[in-house]
């Protein structure tokens, strides 16, 4: 499933017309490799949120091309008609907050995505669980999300982006809520998670405490990327 | 694929077992009316059943003796009896009025039947306690839901009568109890002046000169007699004998003796139709105030519980969840929170409410039946404002900026 990443190319957004037109997104370029997890960080009304919801196939960009694994999803219009089941199968979500679905236990939340394409419930418990394994909360797998810590809130939510093996994931400001040992320890199970199943993963964020962590950094300024070498830390 | 609305309600079921107890309390309100209903139609059929009548003999152009009061002379039975067809004839009368027993008084019909032995038109065709009527005055038999005791007293105008038979669902068509007396004595209560009444008119006959002629005094003494006894009954029930036509027989009589008549299904007519068309109406309307109240209800606690979950829908739809999926979720949420109304309501009007309205309460299982399937078309109508703000949940909310 991994294939190669996630490569976007001029991506553009405009929204509204004429006088009024505001251009949030100028031409943006990224690419991110299989196994490679990239910070995206720019300050407030950079676009940052306007790219992720067009990465994330929520709003239709302007112009530009987008490629995720060997699909050509988006060529100055989308090429891929079934928005929802590409947002289920090949892009992973991890959001600011871990927003768990407060009335399915662990397993359910992470097992709904796989369930939700067709694959039978037993199944999809099961790759939770595997899951749960190697972000070390199989002992909470039958909790319900309020008897859950934050750090443990957000690898249940991190294990709901990886359940359906997609090529890429967008994780929204995952460690915003967290102390600094937290976050360095969810940054650090994300790089792990890239490795593991070849995801490509673009981590916005502004948060100071992780941005030396990564190895590859874009900038987002007035609606353009600038790419530059991070530190890339170990954790 | 799990069921996200069951999972949803048993994470908050006791918000939605309270939620369901209140709106079943209302649809049980809803089953008592429709209930109510049954009862009157009910009370009406037994008024009808319990008469033992095929034929109902009353003054002509009335619509008598339950819906319009008709008065006829006691002795038309007779010519009635001697035609053709006509197996039994008694005459009958019925006066709604305020019983007094002891400090109390109760309100019944009270019904003026001739004596004769059971079986007899207008008498009741069974007893639960004691025996019929079998003195000419002062005795009576009361329907149970009076709350009269085998010998109590009663005061029926200014006499009194020994209860000597109890009755059971011998009511009117408003459903008051009835209480049967002897014929002679229902005239009299029926027409029976004050005292100070029968002397004004007394004098005023005596000084009428067409009335108080001299050298013939006997017809002051005739006059006189005639204005205090009362010849009327209200109606004459006729029973046919078998292999008769009821509306050949019936034809006969309006022929013949120039007075109305009706047949069974003209009375249930009358009195289903006429009698209690006005209640029926009120109720229907009752019902469907009461229906548009439950979905309001349902609407509004479905689509406050929908506005609850925004960032859940959001998230839902994000991960690719399809609209019929949430559309699933918040339909079987509303249809469980009627189900559960439902059997609320179901419970509490048949154990709770029915069995202290003053009115009898019929509840019919084809009312039930209609009734659930109200409840689960009402919810179905009643998710679609809040399907429709959940259809336009953006996405994108879950996703911050």
């Amino acid at each position: 499933m991994a294939g190669k990443g996630i490569r976007i190319e001029g991506l553009k957004k405009r929204y509204g017309s004429g006088d009024t037109a505001v251009d949030a997104l100028k031409g943006v370029d990224i690419q991110v490799a299989p196994g490679e997890v990239v910070g995206l960080v720019g300050p407030s009304g950079s676009g940052k949120s306007t790219l992720l919801k067009c990465l994330g196939a929520v709003i239709e960009p302007t112009a530009g091309r987008m490629t995720l694994g060997d699909e050509v999803i988006y060529d100055d219009a989308w090429k891929v008609k079934d928005l929802r089941a590409l947002r289920r199968d090949k892009i992973g979500f991890i959001f600011q907050a871990p927003y768990l679905i407060p009335f399915l236990d662990v397993t359910d939340n992470v097992a709904l995505l796989p369930m939700l394409a067709g694959q039978p419930n037993a199944e999809a418990r099961s790759r939770a669980t595997e899951l749960f394994k190697a972000l070390d909360v199989e002992h909470r797998a039958r909790a319900m999300p309020s008897q859950l810590s934050g750090g443990e809130q957000q690898r249940i939510a991190i294990a709901r982006g990886l359940v359906n093996r997609p090529p890429v994931i967008l994780a929204d400001e995952p460690t915003a809520p967290l102390d600094s040992e937290r976050a360095l320890a969810v940054v650090k199970i994300l790089n792990q998670m890239a490795r593991q199943y070849e995801t490509a993963i673009i981590v916005v964020t502004h948060d100071e405490k992780i941005i030396p962590t990564f190895r590859r950094i874009y900038h987002i300024r007035d609606g353009r990327t600038e790419e530059e070498a991070g530190e890339g830390r170990d954790i | 694929m799990i069921s996200l609305a069951g999972r949803d309600i048993m994470h908050a079921w006791g918000k939605f077992v309270f939620t369901g107890m209140g709106l079943g309390l209302l649809i049980g309100i809803t089953l008592s009316m429709a209930g109510i209903y049954r009862g009157m139609v009910d009370d009406g059929k037994a008024l009808l059943d319990n008469s033992g009548a095929d034929l109902w003999v009353v003054q002509q152009g009335t619509l008598g003796p339950y819906a319009e009061p008709s008065s006829i002379y006691d002795d038309v039975w007779r010519g009635i009896r001697s035609m053709p067809g006509v197996a039994r004839t008694a005459n009958v009368t019925y006066l709604t009025m305020q019983v007094r027993q002891g400090e109390r008084d109760v309100r019944t019909m009270v019904t003026g039947v001739t004596t004769g032995e059971p079986g007899t038109p207008g008498w009741p065709p069974y007893l639960v306690a004691g025996r019929q009527i079998t003195r000419d005055h002062y005795e009576a038999v009361a329907d149970i839901a009076s709350g009269f005791r085998l010998g109590d007293h009663l005061q029926i105008r200014r006499s009194r009568y020994t209860v000597v038979g109890l009755t059971r669902r011998m009511v009117s068509s408003s459903g008051d109890p009835m209480v049967f007396i002897p014929l002679r004595d229902a005239q009299e209560a029926q027409f029976l002046k004050d005292n100070d009444a029968i002397h004004q008119q007394r004098q005023r006959t005596i000084v009428n000169p067409s009335f108080n002629r001299p050298g013939a005094p006997g017809v002051l003494d005739a006059v006189i007699a005639s204005q205090s006894t009362n010849p009327f009954v209200n109606a004459v029930l006729v029973q046919i004998e078998p292999g008769h036509s009821a509306e050949a027989v019936a034809e006969s009589i309006r022929r013949w003796k120039r007075l109305t008549v009706y047949t069974r299904s003209q009375m249930k007519e009358i009195l289903i139709g006429k009698l209690i068309a006005t209640s029926s109406r009120q109720i229907f309307m009752f019902l469907v105030i009461l229906s548009i109240v439950s979905a309001a209800i349902v609407a509004f606690i479905i689509y406050t519980l929908t506005l609850g979950k925004i960032r859940e829908i959001a998230v839902l739809k994000l991960i690719g969840t399809k609209n019929r999926t949430i559309v699933g979720l918040i339909m079987q949420q509303s249809i469980a929170l009627g189900l559960i109304g439902f059997v609320v309501g179901k419970i509490s009007a048949t154990l709770l409410m029915a069995p202290i309205f003053p009115k009898y309460v019929l509840l019919e299982p084809l009312d039930s039946v209609i009734g659930f399937a109200a409840v689960v078309v009402i919810c179905i109508l009643a998710s679609i404002v809040a399907i429709r703000a959940a259809l336009k949940i953006d996405p994108a909310e879950a996703i911050g900026g």
